[in-house]
């Protein structure tokens, strides 16, 4: 009876543990959301997300925050293609071509480990060390490069995991009907298509969210650049700038900017879980 | 085979000793005739295979039939699915392993250079232990094979979806319904579609591992009366644990214990009067 007891006592210990740790995030998180939208809302109107900024605009008179907007689309879109250029064929060949348990394929591994763990602002110093030896002003170019090196490491590590949880029995299924090595990534890519979308959907956070990064190589600039080599404004930057500002109403502009980068990222996280799920339905 | 018979029936008195000489004569005359009927589709000599350096096949040779249901019968961890798996070179997917000596298949070795492990694996349809449909239609899991292998005309896949489907004892079920996921369907008729799956790229044989293990008892019974259907077209190699099953089905059996091919006989012979004490005592449910 004693026995069962304690073990009663227990389970309740380990639930409520949980429990707070979920309403510590859960509200701390809100918290934050509170806070940018009773700061942002007031000074949101149709001209911040419409308009570039004028000559006053950091002084708290007349135009917006659309070169920011259009700035940060521009460089995750650049990015995330890139980026999945580059990690969709390291993840298929250290999973197809490489034998289980490769030395390769391991390294590959434990590298992007690493790379995840550095801070944005080493890769946007060593994307800046880069541009001054090849003499290249800061521009759209140089910030989708950096942030491309930012989240490659995300996209290849969490495209990896998924891809490393497919059933053995799938591809032998796949093989065995004769299919070459390259003719199965198929149905492997249509298996994992829900995790594509995650990794995405993380690195579009980390993205879209980083300031340091995009600091040094992207620079800043009131226009919308019309080309590659042009200089581009970003949300982060923007809300760093404008918090830095001594003016109260500049300062609530910053928020406004955080509130606007918070909503991209929820339209596209349900798009994405929306297009995910019609992707899955064959899913095993 | 007659004058074999007639001669017993005057050499011995006692009845007993009669029965089982002529019992004797009978099979390995039957044995014969099926060694005779189907020419070995598959031969093995001499195989050693290594898994993490532990010696998993020990000299294994032995002849598979053609066009007949062969049914490989042993414990638990005697090689038989590492057995299964070399057929269609699988295993060399796995991690350090080592294989020595021939697999022919039609006379061909299939280890030799000039082979392209594709048209091997293509000779032969594997079904799994659990069904394993790829994550698509049930359509485009028929047409995935054909597809790889080069057709893609609209009306040539449809066809070949339907006589494949047909063939498999599924179209009925899922005529109406070829474009929503295979999964949806259950786990009985996820068997038979990836039996279906297997026929559509024209294989010559097919290696089922414990196929219907996973199975109800009707999905399996299903299954089982395909091979019967199917055996006058493909070789048919079964691993199964199963005891009834192989007696039901089999044509000719093999028996394996701890990596080891301890008898090879015609269906009938084995059954009724196994030369080795192993297969006696394995039939006979010493262990299992």
């Amino acid at each position: 009876m004693r026995h069962i007891r304690i073990k009663r006592i227990e389970e309740k210990i380990f639930k409520g543990l949980m429990i707070v740790a979920t309403l510590a995030i859960v509200v701390s998180l809100f918290l934050i959301i509170v806070a940018i939208v009773r700061r942002g809302l007031p000074v949101m109107s149709w001209d911040m997300i419409s308009k570039i900024p004028t000559g006053g605009f950091y002084l708290g008179k007349e135009g917006g925050l659309l070169n920011a907007i259009v700035g940060s689309l521009y460089i995750v879109v650049g990015s995330i293609s890139l980026g999945l250029f580059f990690s969709l064929p390291i993840v298929l060949y250290i999973n197809l071509y490489l034998p289980e348990k490769s030395r390769l394929a391991q390294f590959t591994r434990l590298s992007f480990d690493v790379l995840f763990g550095i801070p944005s602002i080493v890769y946007g110093a060593f994307g800046f060390t880069i541009m001054v030896y090849l003499g290249i002003r800061t521009s759209l170019l140089a910030g989708i490069l950096t942030v491309t090196m930012l989240i490659i490491p995300i996209l290849i590590r969490s495209i990896d995991e998924v891809i490393r949880r497919v059933p053995k029995e799938m591809k032998d299924a796949a093989l065995s009907l004769g299919a070459t090595r390259s003719e199965i990534i198929k149905p492997i890519l249509r298996q994992v298509a829900p995790g594509i979308v995650t990794a995405i959907l993380l690195s579009v956070g980390r993205g879209i969210g980083d300031a340091a990064s995009v600091l040094f190589t992207a620079g800043y600039t009131d226009s919308i650049p019309t080309s590659l080599s042009q200089p581009v404004a970003t949300l982060p930057l923007a809300i760093f700038f404008q918090l830095s500002s001594p003016i109260a109403e500049v300062q609530d502009r910053a928020y406004a900017a955080a509130l606007i980068l918070t909503v991209i990222v929820l339209i596209l996280s349900i798009a994405a879980r929306f297009y995910s799920r019609k992707f899955s339905k064959n899913k095993i | 085979m007659i004058q074999n018979l007639l001669r017993v029936e005057k050499y011995f008195d006692s009845p007993t000793e009669k029965l089982q000489v002529m019992r004797e004569t009978l099979n390995q005359a039957s044995g014969d005739l099926i060694l005779k009927a189907h020419k070995p589709h598959i031969s093995v000599r001499n195989l050693n295979v290594y898994l993490a350096k532990k010696h998993i096949l020990k000299n294994v040779s032995l002849d598979i039939p053609d066009k007949a249901i062969t049914c490989i019968i042993g414990p638990s961890g005697c090689g038989k699915t590492t057995l299964l798996k070399t057929f269609n070179r699988l295993l060399q997917n796995s991690v350090d392993v080592k294989i020595e000596g021939d697999v022919l298949v039609d006379g061909e070795n299939i280890h030799g250079k000039e082979v392209e492990v594709e048209s091997i694996r293509k000779k032969m349809g594997l079904l799994s232990q659990r069904p394993c449909p790829l994550p698509m239609s049930i359509y485009d899991n028929i047409a995935y094979g054909p597809r790889i292998h080069g057709i893609r005309r609209k009306k040539t896949l449809n066809l070949m979806v339907e006589k494949y489907l047909r063939e498999a004892g599924l179209w009925d079920e899922v005529k109406d319904r070829l474009k929503s996921p295979a999964t949806s369907l259950s786990i009985g008729q996820q068997q038979r579609l990836c039996l279906a799956r297997g026929l559509a790229v024209k294989p010559e044989i097919i290696l089922g591992d414990e196929a219907t293990s996973a199975l109800d008892p009707i999905s399996s019974k299903k299954i089982e009366e395909l091979f019967v259907k199917l055996r006058d077209q493909y070789s048919i190699v079964l691993v199964t644990h199963t005891l009834r099953q192989a007696r039901r089905i089999a044509d000719y059996v093999i028996f394996m214990y701890l990596g080891e091919v301890i008898e090879a006989a015609p269906a009938s012979e084995i059954f009724s009067n196994p030369k080795e004490k192993l297969t006696k005592e394995y039939l006979d449910g010493y262990f299992s």
